[in-house]
């Protein structure tokens, strides 16, 4: 390998450090008009009448718009077709829109937003996973679902749970809370829109610009042929900007009746109310297990408080049940969930997507169990593992596993199991494992998942690939593929990414897929436009393709430009295409569409902590992560993946928490939200497996989201072998962990958290035959 | 035009004089006026550094800076870092090969911070580096590749 798994300068890190890259609020072409949102002050509200008189009257307002004049429901997922770019009739968050303006400055814009007189007639809001469970007092907040705010549930069975927990020696039941929290980008979302000889043009800081071009073209009511979604250099998505939102579809509408450019910038108020964040989860679990740390059943229930909107949300239910079965072999498992509604800004997916919440509970569970049997927690682990090229209970399909590999290395570079016992001070171990891109795609098609295009031209090579670059690196990663197979540096591709109108699909930058599936489509691709130049190569030197080395620029004794030419003066125009299609992996059951994948990557945390006991203060002194990476395309990028998931974990574990109270967000600015500083930062310590997966391009896996997920489970491990107090709720603040001694100090349980688990009406399960042949004994 | 003013200081070394808002901000006139989008805006409250600029070769924040209070003053952007031609600041180069840049929104607020403390302390240590750049937030990084590029700078610059 040349250029794969060399720590080569990403291809877009010059631009950046010089101030160059034009995001999408830096865009601004000549008489671009300014859109500010109005949205509702209200939890939940129907709205009786509007009066735009005043606004329209302000002096450089050019357009008002309402939801009359959007009409069209729209969802990221099929199923949750439920959001109205602007409503018209019911607000169902503080923060959702329900007009637009466009005026010549954005000053004007928010002076004529404030005129706009809204009637409300205010209703009673739904605040709490509890309330929505319950009898509303108002009508529900959506007319679909139900009962009462429920969105959508799930009740799955695999294999004998019954026979399972007969078997047990021991049997153990706890419930866990994991609060939610936002992906507190660095870049505001912004958008900006032109509509010119009856197309529209939509510049955007999404994630997800395939989709974004769906549901334009069902809003606006254009062919998709008619519009072009462009992904622009991005300020952190993090899945916080996977959905189309209301302020795209408000300057594509304003930029069509204006015929003028249009562009929205949203707040950073507005930020927290666009959310999409986690999903604060309640979870109960029940495993029964042999004395020697064998799990014979697991039974997981889980309850999500969505916020107002579908969003991604029946996929995130099914992943709060999908992977626990991808780290440990549990012979009989069953997965009830259920999904509410409540007056609240819509959750989403956030880095790690519906399974940072379960992976927390499940870890601290298995930690408990060990304690309660006298075991060592890693041993239990261990005991478990699921092993390489095996099918879990839920049909997913194993290949590459690097689980034992990382443990014994975190463990090694830890020092973990000799470490200093002494009052709070702590450490904690975890593991946990992520998917390498969705084995399926958000709406029913069986069109590729990534396409990728590559133009030789004059001697230089153009890469066109649909893939969103939200600084993960995932152009570097096309880039380095392409030039590993044609002997360049990946600074000599010039690349086309994230642009609906010229590059061919890929379905965005979410579910860790990118470096898979769209690196898996440049390699067929380049490997191509390989073939092609080293046949006109291999005649010319006078030998056969097979004996021309590519590599330092050169196609044997040619220079790349003069091998390229040669080959364009015998082909002609030269393109080749390649593309990625994942295996048909799903279950043969409803609801296997969550959990596939061609691969997963496995991780293991361990962290090292002082928690003051008389304050509850915690300080992190360090963190060792291992992960299962596959192989690393570039271990710069690799490493700065690994830290950025193991901050953000911190994060989630410490202090980040997306508050309401009655519904009101507690805290819509980056002073209030807490969230870690450079300060606050503990050395990160980073270990990279390579276990070289038979299907990723040269054997990568994912590295995006998977760190982020031992990290939260960890520091709570940590705080235990510190305080020899539970803290079964994120984040875990001082005051939990004060709660938490003085209710030992009093004899009562020494845990803060939450204390049941409410009755359910969950469907009948499903009951689901399993593939599952045990890898280890029970 | 009576709440218009002239806001008139040096960017990046050339003097400008420009009419705007009284009560734009720095922020705006550099992005909107005189059309340096390299500075960027995470907030526009003071809160996440984002559209930090040296003043006089310190770290400020350009949001919450009016121009009465810049006046005759030397202002130094991101697009003003590097020097002439194609020479990188050795802080970008350290960014650049280190990985500290990710999406790259906060790494000219970081850059910019990071030039300043190492005019005033030429070798700091990993705590006074977390220290300085503790006004900045960044969500990508965990803030670790961006101090060890700024020790990576630090000891090139030293050399």
């Amino acid at each position: 390998m040349r250029v794969v798994g060399k720590p080569l300068a990403k291809v877009d890190a010059r631009a950046k450090v010089t101030g160059s890259t034009l995001y999408a609020d830096d865009l601004i072409f000549p008489g671009t008009l300014f859109c500010k949102l109005l949205r509702s002050p209200h939890p939940y509200a129907r709205i009786k009448h509007m009066d735009l008189n005043a606004a329209k009257a302000v002096e450089g307002v050019v357009a008002v718009i309402t939801g009359n004049d959007l009409p069209v429901k729209y969802g990221i997922l099929p199923i949750s077709q439920d959001e109205h770019a602007l409503e018209s009739e019911k607000v169902r968050y503080v923060g959702d829109p329900v007009a637009a303006v466009a005026a010549v400055d954005e000053e004007t814009a928010a002076l004529a937003a404030e005129k706009i007189r809204v009637e409300y007639e205010v209703l009673d809001p739904v605040t709490s996973i509890e309330e929505a469970l319950s009898e509303p007092v108002d009508e529900p907040i959506h007319d679909y679902g139900g009962p009462s705010n429920i969105h959508k549930m799930a009740a799955l069975s695999f294999g004998n749970l019954e026979a399972g927990f007969a078997e047990a020696d021991h049997i153990r039941e706890d419930v866990f809370f994991y609060g939610g929290n936002t992906h507190l980008p660095m870049e505001e979302h912004s958008a900006i829109a032109t509509y010119v000889d009856g197309k529209l043009t939509l510049w955007s800081s999404t994630q997800t610009p395939h989709y974004v071009h769906r549901a334009v073209s069902k809003v606006m009511g254009l062919p998709m042929s008619a519009i072009r979604v462009v992904a622009t250099p991005h300020g952190g998505g993090f899945g916080g900007k996977t959905d189309p939102f209301s302020h795209e579809m408000a300057v594509c509408k304003l930029a069509m009746v204006t015929g003028k450019p249009v562009k929205c910038t949203l707040t950073r108020e507005e930020v927290f109310y666009a959310h999409r964040g986690r999903h604060p989860v309640l979870m109960w679990v029940r495993t029964g297990m042999k004395r020697n740390g064998r799990i014979t059943a697991m039974h997981f229930k889980t309850a999500l408080d969505g916020g107002a909107y579908g969003s991604y949300g029946v996929a995130t239910l099914f992943y709060t049940g999908a992977l626990q079965t991808t780290t440990y072999d549990i012979p009989a498992y069953r997965f009830e969930g259920a999904r509410v509604f409540t007056n609240k800004a819509p959750c989403g997916p956030k880095r790690g997507h519906g399974t940072p919440q379960p992976r927390f509970a499940l870890e601290l569970h298995l930690d408990k169990m060990a304690e309660d049997l006298g075991l060592d927690p890693v041993e239990v682990r261990r005991r478990n593992y699921v092993k390489p090229n095996t099918t879990t209970v839920n049909w997913l399909r194993i290949t590459s596993c690097g689980l034992e590999e990382i443990t014994d290395r975190v463990l090694q570079a830890s020092s973990y199991v000799n470490r200093q016992r002494a009052v709070g001070h702590g450490m904690g171990f975890a593991v946990s494992s992520y998917l390498c891109g969705a084995g399926l795609p958000i709406y029913w098609n069986s069109l590729p998942h990534s396409e990728c295009l590559i133009k030789l031209d004059r001697g230089g090579v153009t890469v066109y690939c649909g893939a969103t670059d939200i600084g993960q690196g995932s152009d570097t990663v096309i880039a380095t593929v392409v030039a590993e197979e044609l002997g360049l540096w990946p600074s000599d591709i010039r690349l086309v990414t994230g642009d609906t109108g010229f590059a061919p699909v890929d379905l965005g930058s979410y579910s860790s897929r990118v470096t898979f599936m769209a690196g898996n489509a440049a390699l067929d691709a380049a490997r191509k436009l390989r073939n092609l130049i080293a046949e006109v190569a291999a005649e010319s030197m006078g030998c056969s393709p097979g004996e021309i080395e590519v590599g330092d620029g050169k196609f044997g004794t040619l220079s790349f430009e003069e091998a390229a030419q040669l080959a364009q003066e015998r082909f002609g125009a030269i393109s080749t295409t390649g593309s990625y299609r994942p295996p048909d992996l799903a279950g043969p059951y409803k609801g296997s569409g969550v959990g596939p994948s061609p691969a997963y990557s496995y991780s293991a945390a361990v962290v090292d902590i002082d928690v003051d006991p008389e304050t509850g203060i915690i300080k992190v002194n360090k963190v060792w992560l291992a992960h299962d990476i596959g192989r690393s395309i570039n271990p710069v990028s690799v490493r700065g993946q690994v830290e950025g998931g193991v901050y953000m974990g911190l994060g989630e574990a410490l202090m980040e928490e997306q508050a309401y109270r009655k519904a009101l967000p507690k805290q819509p600015s980056m002073l209030d939200y807490k969230s870690l500083t450079s300060i606050d930062m503990p050395e990160v310590e980073t270990i990279l497996v390579e276990t070289n997966d038979p299907e990723g391009p040269y054997g990568a896996k994912e590295v995006g989201q998977g760190p982020l997920l031992p990290v939260v489970p960890a520091v709570v491990s940590a705080v235990h072998d510190a305080l020899g107090v539970w803290i079964d709720q994120v984040p875990v603040t001082p005051d939990k962990i004060m709660k938490a001694l003085d209710a030992k100090t009093k004899g009562q349980a020494p845990r803060f958290g939450p204390k049941s688990f409410p009755d359910i009406a969950y469907p009948q399960y499903v009951k689901v035959d399993t593939p599952h042949v045990a890898t280890q004994a029970i | 035009m009576s709440d218009s003013v002239i806001a008139s200081f040096d960017v990046n070394g050339r003097s400008r004089e420009v009419l705007v808002k009284s009560y734009h901000t720095l922020l705006e006139i550099l992005r909107e006026d005189l059309g340096l989008t390299g500075t960027k805006h995470g907030c526009e409250l003071g809160e996440c550094g984002a559209c930090t600029v040296l003043v006089d070769g310190l770290p400020q924040l350009s949001c919450l800076l009016l121009p009465h209070q810049v006046e005759g003053k030397e202002i130094t952007t991101i697009e003003g870092l590097a020097g002439s031609g194609d020479e990188l600041h050795p802080l970008q180069e350290a960014f650049v090969e280190t990985g500290a840049v990710q999406c790259g929104y906060c790494t000219p607020s970081m850059l910019l911070t990071a030039k300043a403390l190492l005019e005033e302390n030429p070798s700091p240590g990993r705590q006074e580096i977390a220290e300085a750049l503790s006004g900045n937030l960044c969500r990508c990084t965990g803030y670790e590749a961006i101090t060890r590029a700024v020790e990576l700078a630090a000891t090139r610059m030293e050399a």
